[in-house]
């Protein structure tokens, strides 16, 4: 029996923008899902992947494209679909019972079958014990526990997670994939399907029968990969360090196609490319570290992430930054110090800043720009909202301010200008 | 607890939007039209045929009764208002454009000039004169409680967390299932510290609506605030004492049986917990909770209320936020000519009423005396703050002593001015002073414990560490107050001052009017402005009177409190 649970068709989702132009999130996007797999959705913080979510659960409408559930088009949340939050959303002021009850009081479901179901999905999660609790008298993974115990109680063909284990410390995440992998792969769940949206290549490839890899700004699908090793799978298993492996190098490969708004992951950046928000601070850490041994200037970036303890969320910021000043390249998922990336680690604090202020004010054309400005200028005062509005004809009001904050803290940082809050002003002026 | 402001906020961008003109003309309209609708009443009205008040302390029981009756009647009305109104306002783009301008508006005008212009209208409304003049009553104390509870609920709504929205519509919980499990458990913690407030404010205005005189009528009910009259009419100090022994043993019965309990049950409803504070307790709320009569009695309720919930003729929204779209025309047609034929209304009577009986002169006259007012309201404000910011951050700090304050200031932001005539009075015509400048006092009385209130919050909030911090370093004497103290309270005191603004104004009527016995005296001012017109009956001046007061708060909200409300929280507002 091959059902088609879920039917996405050139889907798309926009924004309206400051300008009258539209802000892209998710473009083209094409899947089917069938009965019985879990779906990864992979990809970064702001890549969409939650917004997709949220088209599925029918909690908000795409500009363009349908989904299609159980052939029907979703126009609003469908009885059928739940989902499990990252942030566990549960009514402090219900009881784990009630919390769990919720979703069957909604259905209009009598009141014996609702006590009764209620019961049996506590049960199957493990929280019995715990009824009568407040979820504020609850650990972390407990509470993700009634989240799933609320999401499985009202038998939804198709169960939703969004980045359901990242807010829980790595022992309970791993205990409560394991619990649930089991209860699924024994039949004992009352679902047909999951969607996982995770940033977590290796929670992706421990879970997923099939991992859909997104790219950011805007989130287009850019490769699948199907993971037939049997459950349960053995992170140290090579098969399974190859998957993570071939997922970063195909994360990390340079676009084919120049996208519409400029992304942190081209080689050079132009004036509109939206910096990521990464302090000075976790770049030189980061130049330190591959500096030193054991990578001596080269690093694989899993190992990296591992060694550091960094989810590729953290990661990829932070490396793409460092290739953006030309202070490492990244290509095939390894991270390589550049010359100057060598020089900035061998070098001592005053050094590192003239390095940073070069680097910045040569491939950071933002940077140049706001001193240019102010040099112009015969005060060599600017306000910031001069820049932000020229921002926000090319991205999007978010983006404008992410953007110039992080170039604000880099400038700072190389003392190539000053920044007073309290009146909102760039200036040349360092206090003194 | 984080304290809501009772004053929009939102939208600062620009001073007045033109729904705050609309949400203006409106608010004058309604007035005008209540006053005319009631003003050919003003003469003949014949006097209430009841039993002369006694000042005899034996019938204070009753008259306590009686008071507490219409104040929670008044509270009643207040949440059926805050429910309705607030919500709206929330959940509806289009009626909060214009709801909340309203309220911002609605707040500004002076309660007791509800009173005034209403009290004939009500009384004409009622077959029995008695029912009339106590639907005034009731609706002078309802205006007292229900606009801050409003704002707070309003802006409770629309600070419900994404995920909870998310979720609950996830699972297809309907608007009602959501509304009474969603929003209303969320709002709950701020809307009963708002109700707690509310009944402390209308204590003050309970003495001006029971014993109210409009012209020839006068209305007296019996209550705690038309004892307080007589006794300051006839000068007898003891009755004034026994007045505020029984409105001392009101507010502690309110406080043991009916808020503490509240407290208690909502703290269950707190969204995020604050680590180190002890939940609230209350005996009444465990006897209650443990009684199994009472679990026996409420049980039928509870599940007939849970059936409500359940009901399936409320099917769940398909959308919340539907693609724009040009249907729904008609809805929009619809709201909009409700909103201009309101509009025009409002022009015509008011254009009317200026061309009737009000001079160029008149304007002028109430804006000069509205200047002395804010003189007043500014510098007590002023004074207020350096009296009690020390002394919060001093209670504040100390957590123990903190909760021995905390009722006590409640209590005294219950007491209405009036109780303070006879010694104010007294003394200001033994000493001849100046009743411009000694008068003033009785304004700030029962407003200057917002300041309080909200400072002792703000130094309680101060996170240990930062404490610490100071203490480590030793950062101590003035460098302490100026880099720690007073920043760290500075949002805390901007919501207690504003509060205390706007009371202030509120009880310019009362304080700048004051009798004892035989000796009446007057300050210049807008308060004493409004007060003798409505002695007088002038329906007109009552009217300029109220509107160019609530001129006054509200430019001076929007150019003053507004701004530096949104600096504080910019700059100090901590985490």
């Amino acid at each position: 029996m091959t059902e088609t649970l879920l039917d996405i068709h050139e889907l798309r989702q926009s924004f309206p923008r400051a300008d009258g132009g539209e802000h892209l999130v998710l473009d083209g996007i094409n899947f089917e899902m069938p009965q019985g797999q879990i779906v990864g959705l992979l990809g970064r913080t702001g890549s969409g992947k939650s917004t997709l979510l949220r088209l599925i659960a029918g909690l908000a409408r795409p500009s363009a494209g349908s989904v299609m559930y159980l052939g029907q088009p979703v126009v609003g949340p469908p009885p059928g679909i739940a989902m499990v939050f990252q942030s566990f959303a549960l009514f402090p002021w219900l009881t784990v019972l009630e919390n769990v009850q919720l979703g069957l009081e909604a259905l209009c479901l009598p009141e014996a079958e609702i006590r009764q179901r209620a019961l049996a999905a506590i049960d199957l999660i493990g929280l019995d014990g715990y009824e009568s609790a407040y979820p504020r008298e609850l650990s972390g993974g407990m509470r993700q526990r009634v989240g799933f115990a609320r999401a499985l109680v009202v038998h939804p063909n198709i169960l939703l997670m969004d980045e359901p284990f990242s807010a829980l410390d790595v022992l309970t995440a791993e205990t409560l994939r394991t619990d649930f992998l089991e209860l699924w792969g024994e039949g004992k769940l009352p679902i047909k399907g999951v969607i996982l949206v995770t940033h977590n290549i290796e929670e992706a490839v421990l879970m997923c029968d099939r991992i859909i890899l997104f790219s950011t700004n805007p989130a287009r699908i850019i490769n699948e990969i199907k993971v037939d090793l049997r459950q349960p799978r053995n992170r140290l298993d090579p098969q399974f360090r190859e998957l993570v492996e071939k997922i970063y190098v195909a994360m990390t490969a340079r676009k084919t196609a120049p996208a519409p708004i400029g992304t942190a992951g081209e080689r050079t950046a132009t004036i509109d490319t939206v910096l990521p928000r990464v302090s000075a601070n976790l770049l030189s850490g980061l130049i330190e570290t591959l500096a030193a041994p054991p990578f001596n200037g080269k690093a694989d970036l899993p190992v990296l992430a591992d060694e550091l303890h960094l989810e590729l969320d953290e990661l990829f910021p932070v490396s793409e930054s460092l290739q953006l000043l030309h202070l490492a390249e990244i290509e095939g998922g390894d991270i390589k110090l550049s010359d100057a990336g060598k020089q900035f680690a061998e070098s001592g604090m005053d050094d590192r800043k003239k390095l940073f202020q070069r680097e910045l004010l040569t491939y950071v054309p933002l940077a140049a720009h706001i001193r240019r400005v102010l040099q112009e200028r015969a005060n060599h005062v600017a306000p910031r909202s001069r820049f932000l509005d020229e921002l926000e004809d090319h991205m999007s009001t978010e983006d404008a301010e992410g953007t110039l904050r992080a170039v604000t803290a880099w400038g700072r940082y190389a003392e190539v200008y000053a920044y007073d809050d309290d009146s909102g002003t760039f200036s040349l002026e360092n206090p003194s | 607890m984080r304290v809501v402001v009772p004053i929009s906020v939102g939208g600062w961008a620009r001073l007045f939007s033109r729904w705050d003109i609309l949400a203006i003309l409106l608010v004058l309209g309604l007035l005008v039209f209540l006053g005319e609708a009631s003003r050919h009443l003003f003469e003949p009205l014949i006097e209430l045929e009841k039993q002369p008040p006694s000042l005899d302390p034996r019938h204070l029981p009753e008259y306590a009764a009686r008071t507490t009756l219409r104040m929670l009647i008044a509270m009643v009305l207040s949440l059926i208002f805050t429910f309705t109104y607030a919500t709206l306002a929330a959940k509806n783009k289009r009626a909060e454009r214009i709801l909340i301008p309203l309220l911002d508006i609605l707040q500004s005008v002076p309660i007791l000039g509800f009173i005034s212009v209403t009290v004939i209208f009500f009384m004409e409304l009622a077959p029995g004169r008695v029912l009339g003049a106590e639907f005034a009553a009731i609706f002078a104390i309802f205006t007292s409680q229900a606009w801050n509870m409003a704002f707070s609920f309003y802006q409770s709504l629309r600070t419900v967390p994404t995920e909870l929205t998310e979720a609950s519509r996830c699972f297809r919980l309907n608007p009602w299932m959501t509304f009474w499990r969603v929003d209303v458990p969320f709002a709950m913690p701020q809307l009963i510290w708002n109700m707690m407030m509310s009944m402390s404010g209308s204590w003050f205005f309970v003495v001006a609506s029971e014993a109210i005189s409009v012209g020839h009528t006068t209305v007296t009910l019996p209550g705690i605030g038309s004892y307080i009259a007589l006794a300051i009419d006839r000068q007898d100090l003891r009755a004034v004492g026994w007045a505020i022994g029984a409105m001392l043993i009101v507010i502690l019965i309110y406080d043991q049986l009916l808020f503490r309990p509240l407290v208690a049950w909502a703290d269950r409803f707190r969204f995020e917990q604050e680590a180190g504070v002890l939940p609230p307790r209350s005996w009444v709320f465990n006897v209650l909770r443990r009684s199994r009569l009472v679990d026996r009695a409420t049980r039928p309720c509870g599940l007939l209320w849970r059936r409500s919930l359940r009901a399936n003729w409320l099917t769940p929204r398909p959308m919340v936020k539907p693609l724009p779209r040009y249907r729904a025309g008609w809805i929009s047609f619809v709201w909009d000519a409700a909103v201009l034929t309101a509009i025009v209304i409002a022009l015509l009577l008011l254009t009317r009423f200026a061309a009737q009986g009000v001079t160029p002169a008149d304007f002028g006259t109430t804006l000069l005396l509205g200047l002395a007012t804010l003189t007043r309201v500014l510098v007590l404000i002023a004074i207020a703050s350096v009296i009690w910011v020390p002394v919060g951050v001093w209670v504040g700090t100390r957590p123990r002593v903190a909760n021995a304050v905390q009722p006590v200031a409640q209590f005294l932001a219950a007491f209405p001015a009036n109780l303070l005539f006879p010694i104010f009075v007294s003394v200001i015509v033994a000493w001849r002073l100046d009743p411009n400048i000694w008068l003033s006092p009785l304004m700030i009385l029962g407003n200057q414990w917002y300041i309080l209130f909200n400072v002792i919050a703000g130094a309680a909030a101060i996170p240990a560490e930062m404490r610490a911090v100071g203490d480590n370093l030793h950062v101590r004497g003035w460098l302490w107050w100026r880099r720690i103290a007073l920043p760290a309270i500075f949002p805390y005191y901007v919501t207690g001052a504003i509060t205390a603004s706007g009371g202030s104004w509120n009880a310019s009527i009362v304080a700048e009017v004051a009798s004892w016995g035989n000796e009446h005296l007057h300050a210049a001012g807008l308060g004493a402005y409004i007060a003798h017109e409505t002695e007088l009956g002038d329906f007109h001046r009552i009217v300029l009177g109220i509107a160019t007061m609530s001129l006054y708060v509200v430019v001076v909200n929007r150019t003053f409190w507004r701004p530096l409300y949104h600096y504080a929280e910019r700059k100090f507002r901590l985490g």
